[in-house]
């Protein structure tokens, strides 16, 4: 269990943000929800918001990006906030007018 | 970076560390469980499980208000909003719905080289990976603490690397975690209490996102009104 004795650094904040990219980015192309999509979605914000705090953060670097970190990562959260609301809206509506949320679905704009 | 201590033999758990791993595995376990189930129902909770690990991520990295934020606005109020999305459409067709296995084929194999470029772009760059204020464990610090003491004890002097180590503690120690709140606020207003001597004067701050990004929520709270608004759509068949 070395490990556990070791200090951890930015690159284990950065695997992080990446892994919680990867698994959003996966989600988004594999889920015919549209519900499960927008999920996606927040994943990918989420590993977004990992990685600028790392980069922010103190305790791994003496030359971080400080408070500028911690900014983007609040308006990467309001951001989160509104595009879910619009997103959902369309899904609402979508499945209002089709009377099915699966986005296989919404094949009518295909050539 | 240099260590500030060599590494001992006599090997202590960083409870950092610790937190870390059990925090982020937290994390990235129910972020697979969302990519992986197709229950709908499951991905909802399985969300929220993993949107507030990372929220516990944030605060081991000391970002105490973003961490507090992601709690609030993320799991209070963003995925409630999707939760009442999942109810509103939850039929008995659509609460479980299978992809082919064609898709999960292509979307594994993406996923997977996207993970192995980036984990490996991550541990490409040595300064990512060491952090001095953290390498220097509790055991080691008593084991300098008692060095000091024993020479103090015979009468001895202080060599100089103790002393550069005694410095620097000293400057991490008065260091601190910054009070970020209050910063965070002043700048939203425009004003960086951080950057009072760099060479913007303290002016570099972030009100015209701030006004932009409020301005941003109004329309987008307006438009989903808009589009989410009931529509009677037997009436729209009669007049027709």
């Amino acid at each position: 269990m070395s490990f556990l004795c070791e200090p951890i650094g930015l690159s284990h904040y950065l695997t992080v943000g990446a892994f919680l990219f990867v698994t959003g980015v996966v989600c988004m192309a594999t889920k015919r929800n549209a519900l499960g999509i927008l999920m996606g979605i927040e994943l990918v914000l989420n590993g977004a918001i990992v990685n600028f705090v790392g980069f922010a953060s103190p305790y791994f670097r003496d030359e971080n990006l400080g408070l500028d970190g911690h900014m983007i990562a609040l308006f990467v959260i309001v951001m989160a906030a509104a595009e879910a609301a619009v997103a959902l809206a369309i899904a609402l509506n979508f499945y209002n007018n089709h009377a099915t949320i699966d986005v296989d679905r919404a094949d009518e704009l295909k050539g | 970076m240099t260590p500030l201590f060599a590494a001992t033999t006599e090997a202590a758990i960083n409870w950092h560390t610790l937190m870390f791993y059990v925090v982020s595995l937290c994390a990235c376990s129910f972020a697979v469980i969302v990519a992986m189930t197709n229950n709908i129902v499951r991905m909802a909770f399985a969300l929220i499980v993993s949107l507030a690990a990372t929220s516990g991520l944030l605060f081991l990295a000391g970002a105490y208000f973003v961490g507090a934020m992601q709690l609030m606005i993320y799991v209070g109020g963003t995925v409630v909003l999707l939760i009442f999305g999942v109810m509103l459409t939850a039929q008995k067709a659509f609460i479980t719905m299978r992809t082919n296995a064609g898709d999960w084929l292509v979307g594994l194999l993406v996923g997977g080289t996207l993970l192995a470029v980036l984990v490996q772009l991550v541990f490409l760059i040595p300064e990512w990976q060491s952090a001095d204020y953290q390498s220097t464990s509790d055991a080691q610090l008593i084991a300098f603490a008692n060095e000091l003491k024993s020479q103090q004890d015979r009468g001895e002097e202080i060599t100089a690397e103790q002393r550069r180590r005694l410095e620097l503690l000293a400057a991490k120690a008065s260091e601190g975690m910054p009070q970020r709140t209050g910063e965070i606020g002043l700048a939203l207003i425009g004003v960086r209490a951080d950057k009072i001597e760099s060479n913007e004067k303290g002016l570099a701050g972030y009100l015209l996102p701030f006004e932009i990004i409020s301005v941003h929520l109004l329309v987008v709270l307006v438009g989903a009104a808009y589009l989410a608004r009931a529509k009677r759509h037997h009436q729209r068949g009669d007049q027709a």
